[in-house]
Protein backbone atom coordinates (compact mmCIF):
# COMPACT_ATOMS: atom_id res chain seq x y z
CA UNK A 1 0.00 0.00 0.00
CA UNK A 2 2.71 2.48 0.94
CA UNK A 3 5.60 0.90 -0.87
CA UNK A 4 5.85 3.77 -3.33
CA UNK A 5 8.45 5.73 -1.39
CA UNK A 6 11.78 4.78 -2.93
CA UNK A 7 13.95 7.29 -1.07
CA UNK A 8 16.16 5.29 1.26
CA UNK A 9 15.52 1.95 -0.37
CA UNK A 10 18.26 -0.10 -1.88
CA UNK A 11 17.84 -1.65 -5.30
CA UNK A 12 20.16 -4.64 -5.71
CA UNK A 13 21.95 -4.88 -9.04
CA UNK A 14 25.46 -5.36 -10.33
CA UNK A 15 26.62 -2.14 -11.88
CA UNK A 16 29.66 0.11 -11.82
CA UNK A 17 27.67 2.66 -9.84
CA UNK A 18 26.78 0.05 -7.21
CA UNK A 19 30.43 -0.90 -6.86
CA UNK A 20 31.73 2.64 -6.36
CA UNK A 21 33.02 3.63 -2.95
CA UNK A 22 30.17 5.20 -0.96
CA UNK A 23 32.30 8.29 -0.33
CA UNK A 24 32.53 8.85 -4.07
CA UNK A 25 28.78 8.59 -4.38
CA UNK A 26 28.17 10.99 -1.50
CA UNK A 27 30.59 13.57 -2.89
CA UNK A 28 29.17 13.14 -6.38
CA UNK A 29 25.66 13.71 -5.16
CA UNK A 30 26.74 16.85 -3.32
CA UNK A 31 28.62 18.14 -6.36
CA UNK A 32 25.65 17.34 -8.57
CA UNK A 33 23.30 19.29 -6.32
CA UNK A 34 25.71 22.24 -6.33
CA UNK A 35 25.97 22.04 -10.12
CA UNK A 36 22.17 22.22 -10.41
CA UNK A 37 22.27 25.53 -8.58
CA UNK A 38 25.17 26.79 -10.66
CA UNK A 39 23.32 26.13 -13.92
CA UNK A 40 21.48 29.19 -15.16
CA UNK A 41 20.87 28.66 -18.85
CA UNK A 42 19.68 25.97 -21.21
CA UNK A 43 23.14 24.62 -22.01
CA UNK A 44 23.82 24.06 -18.30
CA UNK A 45 20.66 22.03 -17.96
CA UNK A 46 21.51 20.04 -21.07
CA UNK A 47 24.83 19.14 -19.46
CA UNK A 48 23.12 18.21 -16.17
CA UNK A 49 20.60 16.07 -18.06
CA UNK A 50 23.38 14.31 -19.90
CA UNK A 51 25.29 13.60 -16.70
CA UNK A 52 22.16 12.32 -14.95
CA UNK A 53 21.10 10.17 -17.89
CA UNK A 54 24.54 8.62 -18.03
CA UNK A 55 24.48 7.78 -14.34
CA UNK A 56 20.98 6.31 -14.55
CA UNK A 57 22.02 4.19 -17.52
CA UNK A 58 25.15 2.96 -15.75
CA UNK A 59 23.31 2.21 -12.50
CA UNK A 60 21.07 -0.42 -14.17
CA UNK A 61 18.18 0.63 -11.96
CA UNK A 62 14.93 0.64 -14.00
CA UNK A 63 13.92 4.23 -14.73
CA UNK A 64 10.32 3.56 -13.67
CA UNK A 65 11.66 2.59 -10.24
CA UNK A 66 13.55 5.86 -9.87
CA UNK A 67 10.64 8.07 -10.86
CA UNK A 68 8.39 6.42 -8.30
CA UNK A 69 10.18 8.55 -5.69
CA UNK A 70 8.93 11.67 -7.47
CA UNK A 71 5.34 10.99 -6.48
CA UNK A 72 6.19 11.96 -2.91
CA UNK A 73 7.30 15.48 -3.94
CA UNK A 74 4.49 16.05 -6.46
CA UNK A 75 2.77 18.53 -4.13
CA UNK A 76 5.90 20.58 -3.45
CA UNK A 77 6.67 20.56 -7.14
CA UNK A 78 3.21 21.81 -8.01
CA UNK A 79 3.32 24.61 -5.44
CA UNK A 80 6.78 25.71 -6.62
CA UNK A 81 5.69 25.80 -10.25
CA UNK A 82 2.46 27.69 -9.57
CA UNK A 83 4.11 30.30 -7.35
CA UNK A 84 6.96 30.92 -9.76
CA UNK A 85 4.61 31.02 -12.70
CA UNK A 86 2.37 33.72 -11.26
CA UNK A 87 4.64 35.68 -8.96
CA UNK A 88 7.87 36.17 -10.91
CA UNK A 89 7.88 39.56 -12.56
CA UNK A 90 9.08 39.77 -16.15
CA UNK A 91 9.11 42.12 -19.09
CA UNK A 92 6.78 40.41 -21.55
CA UNK A 93 3.33 39.62 -20.21
CA UNK A 94 2.00 36.48 -21.88
CA UNK A 95 -1.37 36.18 -20.17
CA UNK A 96 -3.38 38.29 -17.77
CA UNK A 97 -6.52 37.66 -15.74
CA UNK A 98 -7.35 40.14 -13.00
CA UNK A 99 -4.37 40.40 -10.72
CA UNK A 100 -2.90 37.14 -12.08
CA UNK A 101 -0.39 37.35 -14.85
CA UNK A 102 2.19 35.14 -16.47
CA UNK A 103 5.39 36.62 -17.81
CA UNK A 104 8.16 35.20 -19.94
CA UNK A 105 10.53 35.22 -17.01
CA UNK A 106 7.93 33.51 -14.82
CA UNK A 107 7.57 30.65 -17.28
CA UNK A 108 11.33 30.31 -17.54
CA UNK A 109 11.87 30.28 -13.77
CA UNK A 110 9.00 27.86 -13.20
CA UNK A 111 10.29 25.39 -15.77
CA UNK A 112 13.86 25.58 -14.51
CA UNK A 113 12.76 25.26 -10.90
CA UNK A 114 10.71 22.16 -11.71
CA UNK A 115 13.60 20.58 -13.59
CA UNK A 116 15.98 21.45 -10.77
CA UNK A 117 13.75 19.83 -8.14
CA UNK A 118 13.13 16.71 -10.23
CA UNK A 119 16.84 16.27 -10.96
CA UNK A 120 17.65 16.82 -7.31
CA UNK A 121 15.35 14.02 -6.24
CA UNK A 122 16.41 11.68 -9.04
CA UNK A 123 20.08 12.37 -8.29
CA UNK A 124 19.79 11.62 -4.60
CA UNK A 125 17.49 8.65 -5.29
CA UNK A 126 20.20 7.09 -7.41
CA UNK A 127 22.60 7.37 -4.52
CA UNK A 128 20.27 5.67 -2.05
CA UNK A 129 19.10 3.11 -4.60
CA UNK A 130 22.63 1.98 -5.43
CA UNK A 131 24.15 2.13 -1.94
CA UNK A 132 23.13 0.00 1.01
CA UNK A 133 22.32 2.03 4.12
CA UNK A 134 25.32 0.49 5.86
CA UNK A 135 27.73 1.54 3.12
CA UNK A 136 26.20 4.98 3.09
CA UNK A 137 26.77 5.65 6.75
CA UNK A 138 30.22 4.08 6.62
CA UNK A 139 31.09 6.52 3.88
CA UNK A 140 29.61 9.40 5.78
CA UNK A 141 31.50 8.51 8.93
CA UNK A 142 34.76 8.36 7.04
CA UNK A 143 34.08 11.61 5.15
CA UNK A 144 33.19 13.49 8.31
CA UNK A 145 36.07 11.89 10.24
CA UNK A 146 38.14 15.11 10.47
CA UNK A 147 35.31 16.73 12.43
CA UNK A 148 36.11 14.43 15.35
CA UNK A 149 38.99 16.76 16.14
CA UNK A 150 36.52 19.47 17.10
CA UNK A 151 34.51 17.00 19.21
CA UNK A 152 31.68 16.36 16.78
CA UNK A 153 30.28 12.89 17.65
CA UNK A 154 30.69 11.64 14.09
CA UNK A 155 30.41 7.96 14.89
CA UNK A 156 27.27 8.43 16.95
CA UNK A 157 25.64 10.50 14.21
CA UNK A 158 26.54 7.88 11.62
CA UNK A 159 25.20 5.09 13.84
CA UNK A 160 21.96 6.97 14.42
CA UNK A 161 21.57 7.53 10.70
CA UNK A 162 22.22 3.93 9.82
CA UNK A 163 19.69 2.77 12.40
CA UNK A 164 17.12 5.28 11.18
CA UNK A 165 17.62 4.25 7.56
CA UNK A 166 17.52 0.57 8.45
CA UNK A 167 14.21 1.04 10.21
CA UNK A 168 12.41 2.80 7.36
CA UNK A 169 11.46 -0.40 5.51
CA UNK A 170 10.74 -2.21 8.78
CA UNK A 171 8.37 0.47 9.99
CA UNK A 172 6.75 0.69 6.56
CA UNK A 173 6.10 -3.01 6.63
CA UNK A 174 4.79 -2.75 10.17
CA UNK A 175 2.46 0.08 9.17
CA UNK A 176 1.21 -2.00 6.28
CA UNK A 177 0.57 -4.94 8.60
CA UNK A 178 -1.25 -2.97 11.28
CA UNK A 179 -3.27 -1.15 8.65
CA UNK A 180 -4.39 -4.46 7.19
CA UNK A 181 -5.20 -5.87 10.60
CA UNK A 182 -7.37 -2.86 11.43
CA UNK A 183 -9.03 -2.93 8.00
CA UNK A 184 -9.86 -6.57 8.72
CA UNK A 185 -11.63 -5.27 11.83
CA UNK A 186 -13.66 -2.88 9.72
CA UNK A 187 -11.49 0.24 10.06
CA UNK A 188 -11.82 2.77 7.27
CA UNK A 189 -8.80 4.91 6.41
CA UNK A 190 -10.06 6.33 3.15
CA UNK A 191 -13.46 7.98 3.47
CA UNK A 192 -14.70 10.79 5.71
CA UNK A 193 -13.69 14.39 6.29
CA UNK A 194 -10.37 15.56 7.67
CA UNK A 195 -11.29 15.12 11.34
CA UNK A 196 -12.72 11.65 10.76
CA UNK A 197 -9.62 10.70 8.81
CA UNK A 198 -7.36 11.97 11.58
CA UNK A 199 -9.34 10.04 14.15
CA UNK A 200 -9.12 6.92 12.00
CA UNK A 201 -5.33 7.14 12.32
CA UNK A 202 -5.38 6.46 16.07
CA UNK A 203 -5.77 2.67 15.71
CA UNK A 204 -2.81 2.77 13.36
CA UNK A 205 -0.51 5.19 15.18
CA UNK A 206 -0.82 3.84 18.71
CA UNK A 207 0.28 0.29 17.82
CA UNK A 208 2.96 1.71 15.51
CA UNK A 209 4.48 3.83 18.28
CA UNK A 210 4.38 0.94 20.71
CA UNK A 211 6.09 -1.28 18.20
CA UNK A 212 8.73 1.36 17.46
CA UNK A 213 9.53 1.66 21.16
CA UNK A 214 9.63 -2.10 21.57
CA UNK A 215 12.00 -2.43 18.63
CA UNK A 216 14.22 0.37 19.94
CA UNK A 217 14.35 -1.34 23.29
CA UNK A 218 15.24 -4.71 21.76
CA UNK A 219 17.90 -3.14 19.59
CA UNK A 220 19.49 -1.31 22.51
CA UNK A 221 19.56 -4.57 24.45
CA UNK A 222 21.11 -6.45 21.53
CA UNK A 223 23.77 -3.75 21.10
CA UNK A 224 24.66 -3.81 24.77
CA UNK A 225 24.80 -7.58 24.77
CA UNK A 226 27.51 -7.26 22.12
CA UNK A 227 29.43 -4.77 24.24
CA UNK A 228 28.76 -1.77 22.04
CA UNK A 229 30.12 1.35 23.68
CA UNK A 230 30.46 3.93 20.93
CA UNK A 231 33.06 4.48 18.26
CA UNK A 232 36.34 4.62 20.20
CA UNK A 233 38.71 1.87 19.16
CA UNK A 234 36.13 0.23 16.93
CA UNK A 235 37.56 -1.40 13.82
CA UNK A 236 35.78 -2.27 10.61
CA UNK A 237 35.43 -5.67 9.01
CA UNK A 238 35.52 -4.09 5.58
CA UNK A 239 37.44 -0.80 5.72
CA UNK A 240 36.85 1.55 2.81
CA UNK A 241 39.63 1.80 0.22
CA UNK A 242 39.68 3.81 -2.95
CA UNK A 243 40.44 1.83 -6.11
CA UNK A 244 41.15 3.11 -9.63
CA UNK A 245 37.48 3.32 -10.67
CA UNK A 246 36.81 5.57 -7.68
CA UNK A 247 39.62 7.90 -8.68
CA UNK A 248 38.28 7.93 -12.22
CA UNK A 249 34.81 8.78 -10.97
CA UNK A 250 36.21 11.66 -8.91
CA UNK A 251 37.96 12.98 -12.00
CA UNK A 252 34.76 12.80 -14.01
CA UNK A 253 32.72 14.52 -11.34
CA UNK A 254 35.07 17.43 -10.78
CA UNK A 255 35.48 17.73 -14.55
CA UNK A 256 31.71 17.90 -14.83
CA UNK A 257 31.47 20.67 -12.25
CA UNK A 258 34.18 22.68 -13.99
CA UNK A 259 32.41 22.22 -17.32
CA UNK A 260 29.15 23.36 -15.73
CA UNK A 261 30.76 26.50 -14.33
CA UNK A 262 32.44 27.18 -17.67
CA UNK A 263 29.26 26.70 -19.67
CA UNK A 264 27.20 28.87 -17.37
CA UNK A 265 29.80 31.61 -17.48
CA UNK A 266 30.08 31.46 -21.26
CA UNK A 267 26.31 31.49 -21.62
CA UNK A 268 25.98 34.55 -19.43
CA UNK A 269 28.67 36.37 -21.40
CA UNK A 270 26.92 35.46 -24.63
CA UNK A 271 23.52 36.56 -23.40
CA UNK A 272 24.71 39.89 -22.04
CA UNK A 273 26.70 40.56 -25.19
CA UNK A 274 24.19 39.69 -27.87
CA UNK A 275 20.80 39.55 -26.28
CA UNK A 276 20.71 42.21 -23.58
CA UNK A 277 17.19 41.92 -22.21
CA UNK B 1 -20.33 -19.62 3.86
CA UNK B 2 -18.49 -21.38 1.11
CA UNK B 3 -15.47 -19.83 -0.51
CA UNK B 4 -14.24 -20.87 -3.90
CA UNK B 5 -10.83 -19.88 -5.18
CA UNK B 6 -10.31 -20.23 -8.89
CA UNK B 7 -6.95 -20.02 -10.71
CA UNK B 8 -5.62 -17.40 -8.31
CA UNK B 9 -2.13 -16.02 -8.92
CA UNK B 10 -0.36 -13.36 -6.94
CA UNK B 11 2.96 -11.67 -7.65
CA UNK B 12 4.67 -9.32 -5.22
CA UNK B 13 6.41 -6.23 -6.65
CA UNK B 14 5.74 -7.18 -10.23
CA UNK B 15 8.41 -6.21 -12.78
CA UNK B 16 11.05 -5.23 -10.22
CA UNK B 17 14.11 -6.94 -8.81
CA UNK B 18 12.06 -7.98 -5.79
CA UNK B 19 9.46 -9.85 -7.82
CA UNK B 20 8.12 -12.95 -6.07
CA UNK B 21 5.50 -15.23 -7.52
CA UNK B 22 3.79 -15.97 -4.20
CA UNK B 23 0.71 -17.85 -5.38
CA UNK B 24 0.59 -20.09 -8.43
CA UNK B 25 -2.75 -21.22 -9.89
CA UNK B 26 -4.51 -21.90 -6.61
CA UNK B 27 -7.81 -23.75 -6.87
CA UNK B 28 -9.63 -24.51 -3.63
CA UNK B 29 -13.10 -24.77 -2.24
CA UNK B 30 -13.84 -24.39 1.43
CA UNK B 31 -17.38 -25.48 2.30
CA UNK B 32 -19.53 -24.37 5.20
CA UNK B 33 -18.58 -25.37 8.73
CA UNK B 34 -15.29 -27.06 7.92
CA UNK B 35 -12.27 -26.90 10.21
CA UNK B 36 -9.34 -26.52 7.85
CA UNK B 37 -5.63 -26.54 8.60
CA UNK B 38 -3.48 -24.60 6.14
CA UNK B 39 0.10 -25.73 6.47
CA UNK B 40 3.34 -24.71 4.89
CA UNK B 41 6.70 -23.50 6.04
CA UNK B 42 7.80 -19.86 6.02
CA UNK B 43 7.40 -18.28 2.61
CA UNK B 44 5.12 -20.95 1.20
CA UNK B 45 2.39 -18.41 0.48
CA UNK B 46 -0.09 -19.40 3.17
CA UNK B 47 -0.33 -15.94 4.74
CA UNK B 48 -0.67 -14.39 1.30
CA UNK B 49 -3.47 -16.80 0.45
CA UNK B 50 -5.54 -16.06 3.56
CA UNK B 51 -5.27 -12.33 2.96
CA UNK B 52 -6.99 -12.91 -0.36
CA UNK B 53 -9.94 -14.54 1.37
CA UNK B 54 -11.16 -11.30 2.90
CA UNK B 55 -10.07 -9.03 0.10
CA UNK B 56 -7.06 -7.41 1.79
CA UNK B 57 -4.94 -8.46 -1.16
CA UNK B 58 -6.16 -8.54 -4.71
CA UNK B 59 -5.15 -11.46 -6.89
CA UNK B 60 -2.97 -10.62 -9.87
CA UNK B 61 -5.19 -12.99 -11.84
CA UNK B 62 -8.01 -15.39 -11.05
CA UNK B 63 -11.33 -15.17 -9.25
CA UNK B 64 -12.61 -15.71 -5.73
CA UNK B 65 -16.27 -16.52 -5.12
CA UNK B 66 -17.90 -15.94 -1.77
CA UNK B 67 -21.23 -17.79 -1.61
CA UNK B 68 -21.19 -17.88 -5.38
CA UNK B 69 -20.57 -14.14 -5.77
CA UNK B 70 -17.41 -12.83 -7.37
CA UNK B 71 -15.65 -10.69 -4.77
CA UNK B 72 -13.92 -8.69 -7.50
CA UNK B 73 -17.31 -8.02 -9.11
CA UNK B 74 -18.64 -4.48 -9.38
CA UNK B 75 -21.41 -4.55 -6.80
CA UNK B 76 -19.55 -6.51 -4.18
CA UNK B 77 -19.00 -4.78 -0.87
CA UNK B 78 -15.57 -5.53 0.60
CA UNK B 79 -16.70 -4.17 3.94
CA UNK B 80 -19.46 -6.77 4.09
CA UNK B 81 -16.99 -9.50 3.14
CA UNK B 82 -14.65 -8.42 5.92
CA UNK B 83 -17.45 -8.57 8.45
CA UNK B 84 -18.25 -12.14 7.38
CA UNK B 85 -14.69 -13.38 7.05
CA UNK B 86 -12.74 -12.55 10.20
CA UNK B 87 -8.99 -12.61 9.86
CA UNK B 88 -6.71 -12.79 12.90
CA UNK B 89 -3.17 -11.85 11.88
CA UNK B 90 0.08 -13.22 13.21
CA UNK B 91 0.92 -11.65 16.57
CA UNK B 92 -2.50 -9.98 16.70
CA UNK B 93 -1.68 -8.45 20.08
CA UNK B 94 0.45 -5.88 18.21
CA UNK B 95 -2.68 -4.17 16.95
CA UNK B 96 -4.22 -3.40 20.35
CA UNK B 97 -4.56 0.34 20.86
CA UNK B 98 -7.47 1.27 23.14
CA UNK B 99 -7.32 2.35 26.76
CA UNK B 100 -9.11 -0.72 28.05
CA UNK B 101 -9.77 -4.25 26.91
CA UNK B 102 -13.50 -3.82 26.38
CA UNK B 103 -13.14 -0.72 24.18
CA UNK B 104 -10.55 -2.45 22.06
CA UNK B 105 -12.80 -5.42 21.40
CA UNK B 106 -15.65 -2.99 20.63
CA UNK B 107 -13.65 -1.46 17.76
CA UNK B 108 -14.75 -4.09 15.22
CA UNK B 109 -18.50 -4.14 15.95
CA UNK B 110 -18.56 -0.34 16.15
CA UNK B 111 -16.99 -0.12 12.72
CA UNK B 112 -19.78 -2.34 11.46
CA UNK B 113 -22.26 0.29 12.62
CA UNK B 114 -23.48 -1.15 15.92
CA UNK B 115 -24.30 1.20 18.77
CA UNK B 116 -22.05 1.42 21.82
CA UNK B 117 -24.39 -0.83 23.85
CA UNK B 118 -24.74 -3.48 21.16
CA UNK B 119 -21.01 -3.41 20.54
CA UNK B 120 -20.26 -3.85 24.24
CA UNK B 121 -22.66 -6.76 24.42
CA UNK B 122 -20.93 -8.48 21.52
CA UNK B 123 -17.51 -7.62 22.91
CA UNK B 124 -18.33 -9.12 26.30
CA UNK B 125 -19.66 -12.28 24.69
CA UNK B 126 -16.49 -12.57 22.60
CA UNK B 127 -14.24 -12.00 25.61
CA UNK B 128 -15.99 -14.73 27.62
CA UNK B 129 -15.72 -17.03 24.63
CA UNK B 130 -11.93 -16.76 24.64
CA UNK B 131 -11.85 -17.22 28.41
CA UNK B 132 -11.22 -13.63 29.51
CA UNK B 133 -13.12 -12.93 32.71
CA UNK B 134 -15.05 -9.77 33.53
CA UNK B 135 -12.30 -8.60 35.89
CA UNK B 136 -10.12 -7.77 32.87
CA UNK B 137 -12.71 -5.71 30.97
CA UNK B 138 -11.49 -2.40 32.34
CA UNK B 139 -7.76 -3.08 32.50
CA UNK B 140 -5.36 -1.70 29.94
CA UNK B 141 -4.57 -4.20 27.19
CA UNK B 142 -0.89 -3.40 27.66
CA UNK B 143 -0.86 -4.69 31.24
CA UNK B 144 -1.93 -8.19 30.28
CA UNK B 145 0.33 -11.20 29.76
CA UNK B 146 1.25 -12.30 26.25
CA UNK B 147 -1.31 -15.08 26.13
CA UNK B 148 -4.04 -12.82 27.47
CA UNK B 149 -3.24 -10.11 24.95
CA UNK B 150 -3.46 -12.68 22.18
CA UNK B 151 -6.88 -13.76 23.41
CA UNK B 152 -8.15 -10.19 23.61
CA UNK B 153 -6.97 -9.63 20.05
CA UNK B 154 -8.75 -12.78 18.86
CA UNK B 155 -11.88 -11.62 20.70
CA UNK B 156 -11.57 -8.36 18.77
CA UNK B 157 -12.24 -10.27 15.57
CA UNK B 158 -14.77 -12.65 17.12
CA UNK B 159 -16.88 -9.74 18.34
CA UNK B 160 -17.68 -8.98 14.71
CA UNK B 161 -19.43 -12.37 14.68
CA UNK B 162 -17.84 -13.60 11.47
CA UNK B 163 -19.19 -16.65 9.71
CA UNK B 164 -15.71 -17.70 8.76
CA UNK B 165 -12.70 -17.29 11.02
CA UNK B 166 -9.14 -17.37 9.72
CA UNK B 167 -6.29 -17.48 12.22
CA UNK B 168 -2.74 -16.93 11.00
CA UNK B 169 -0.38 -18.78 13.34
CA UNK B 170 -2.49 -18.10 16.42
CA UNK B 171 -0.08 -19.96 18.69
CA UNK B 172 3.22 -18.44 17.55
CA UNK B 173 5.37 -17.49 20.51
CA UNK B 174 3.07 -18.96 23.14
CA UNK B 175 4.06 -21.56 25.74
CA UNK B 176 2.56 -25.08 25.42
CA UNK B 177 -0.16 -24.34 27.95
CA UNK B 178 -1.21 -21.12 26.24
CA UNK B 179 -1.10 -22.87 22.89
CA UNK B 180 -3.39 -25.72 24.00
CA UNK B 181 -5.80 -23.33 25.64
CA UNK B 182 -6.18 -21.21 22.54
CA UNK B 183 -6.53 -24.17 20.21
CA UNK B 184 -9.08 -25.82 22.53
CA UNK B 185 -11.10 -22.63 22.65
CA UNK B 186 -11.05 -22.33 18.87
CA UNK B 187 -12.22 -25.92 18.56
CA UNK B 188 -15.07 -25.34 21.02
CA UNK B 189 -16.08 -22.23 19.15
CA UNK B 190 -16.12 -24.10 15.87
CA UNK B 191 -18.29 -26.87 17.34
CA UNK B 192 -20.69 -24.57 19.20
CA UNK B 193 -21.18 -21.93 16.56
CA UNK B 194 -20.69 -24.11 13.52
CA UNK B 195 -18.51 -21.49 11.84
CA UNK B 196 -15.88 -22.28 9.26
CA UNK B 197 -12.37 -22.06 10.69
CA UNK B 198 -9.11 -21.89 8.77
CA UNK B 199 -6.08 -22.44 10.96
CA UNK B 200 -2.77 -21.41 9.43
CA UNK B 201 0.25 -23.09 10.93
CA UNK B 202 3.59 -24.65 10.16
CA UNK B 203 3.21 -27.31 12.81
CA UNK B 204 1.42 -30.52 11.88
CA UNK B 205 1.38 -31.57 15.50
CA UNK B 206 -0.78 -28.61 16.51
CA UNK B 207 -3.19 -28.97 13.71
CA UNK B 208 -3.57 -32.76 13.41
CA UNK B 209 -5.65 -33.03 16.54
CA UNK B 210 -8.27 -30.48 15.58
CA UNK B 211 -8.92 -30.20 11.88
CA UNK B 212 -11.13 -32.08 9.40
CA UNK B 213 -8.94 -31.27 6.45
CA UNK B 214 -5.36 -30.28 5.81
CA UNK B 215 -4.13 -28.20 2.90
CA UNK B 216 -0.36 -28.27 2.47
CA UNK B 217 1.28 -25.43 0.59
CA UNK B 218 4.76 -25.29 -0.83
CA UNK B 219 6.32 -22.56 -2.96
CA UNK B 220 2.98 -20.96 -3.70
CA UNK B 221 1.25 -24.15 -4.76
CA UNK B 222 -1.13 -26.57 -3.09
CA UNK B 223 0.79 -29.82 -2.63
CA UNK B 224 -1.66 -31.94 -0.66
CA UNK B 225 -5.29 -31.51 0.23
CA UNK B 226 -7.25 -34.05 2.20
CA UNK B 227 -8.18 -35.48 5.59
CA UNK B 228 -5.23 -35.52 8.02
CA UNK B 229 -4.58 -39.27 7.90
CA UNK B 230 -4.47 -39.17 4.12
CA UNK B 231 -2.05 -36.25 4.05
CA UNK B 232 0.23 -37.82 6.67
CA UNK B 233 0.62 -40.92 4.53
CA UNK B 234 2.87 -38.69 2.41
CA UNK B 235 5.16 -38.12 5.36
CA UNK B 236 8.27 -38.61 3.25
CA UNK B 237 7.22 -35.95 0.75
CA UNK B 238 6.25 -33.67 3.62
CA UNK B 239 9.75 -33.98 4.99
CA UNK B 240 11.20 -33.13 1.62
CA UNK B 241 9.43 -29.76 1.68
CA UNK B 242 10.58 -28.95 5.20
CA UNK B 243 7.54 -30.13 7.13
CA UNK B 244 7.06 -33.11 9.38
CA UNK B 245 4.19 -35.44 10.09
CA UNK B 246 3.12 -35.84 13.74
CA UNK B 247 5.49 -37.96 15.81
CA UNK B 248 2.95 -40.74 16.10
CA UNK B 249 2.94 -41.21 12.34
CA UNK B 250 6.65 -42.01 12.55
CA UNK B 251 6.18 -44.41 15.46
CA UNK B 252 3.44 -46.27 13.64
CA UNK B 253 5.37 -46.38 10.37
CA UNK B 254 8.41 -47.85 12.16
CA UNK B 255 6.27 -50.43 13.92
CA UNK B 256 4.85 -51.42 10.58
CA UNK B 257 8.32 -51.73 9.10
CA UNK B 258 9.30 -53.99 11.99
CA UNK B 259 6.44 -56.29 11.03
CA UNK B 260 3.65 -55.14 13.33
CA UNK B 261 0.37 -54.88 11.44
CA UNK B 262 -0.84 -51.61 13.02
CA UNK B 263 -3.06 -48.90 11.58
CA UNK B 264 -0.57 -46.25 10.42
CA UNK B 265 -3.25 -43.56 10.17
CA UNK B 266 -3.16 -42.96 13.92
CA UNK B 267 -1.89 -39.43 14.54
CA UNK B 268 -2.53 -38.65 18.21
CA UNK B 269 -1.18 -40.56 21.19
CA UNK B 270 -4.66 -41.85 22.06
CA UNK B 271 -5.30 -43.13 18.57
CA UNK B 272 -1.87 -44.73 18.47
CA UNK B 273 -2.45 -46.45 21.81
CA UNK B 274 -5.77 -47.80 20.55
CA UNK B 275 -4.21 -49.02 17.33
CA UNK B 276 -1.40 -50.82 19.14
CA UNK B 277 -3.80 -52.41 21.65
CA UNK B 278 -6.00 -53.49 18.78
CA UNK B 279 -3.03 -55.13 17.06
CA UNK B 280 -1.91 -56.86 20.30
CA UNK B 281 -5.39 -58.27 20.90
CA UNK B 282 -5.56 -59.49 17.34
CA UNK B 283 -2.25 -61.26 17.86
CA UNK B 284 -3.53 -63.12 20.93
CA UNK B 285 -6.47 -64.53 19.10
Amino acid sequence: MIRDITLGQYYPAKSIIHQLDPRVKLVTTMVYIVSLFVAKGILGYVLATFFLAMTVKLSKVPFRYITKGLKAIMMILLITVVFNLFLVDGDIVLWRFGFLRITDKGVKTAVFMAIRLIYLIIGSSIMTLTTTPNDLTDGLEKLLGPLKKIHVPVHEIAMMMSIALRFIPILLEETDKIMKAQIARGADFETGNLIQKARAMVPLLVPLFISAFRRANDLAMAMEARCYHGGDGRTKMKPLHYVSRDRMAYGLVWGYLLAMIGITWAERLYVTAFWPL
Amino acid sequence: MSIKIKDVNYTYAENTAYEIHALKDINLEIPDGQFVGLIGHTGSGKSTLVQHLNGLMKATSGRIYFNGRDIYGENFSMKELRSKVGLVFQYPEHQLFEIDVLSDVCFGPKNLGFSREEAEEKAKAALRMVGMGEEHDKSSPFELSGGQKRRVAIAGVLAMEPEMLILDEPTAGLDPKGRDEILDQIERLQKERGITVVLVSHSMEDVARYVDRIIVMNQGQVRFDGVPAEVFRHYKELEAIGLAAPQMTYVMQELKEKGADVDTDATTIEEAADAILHWLKKGQR
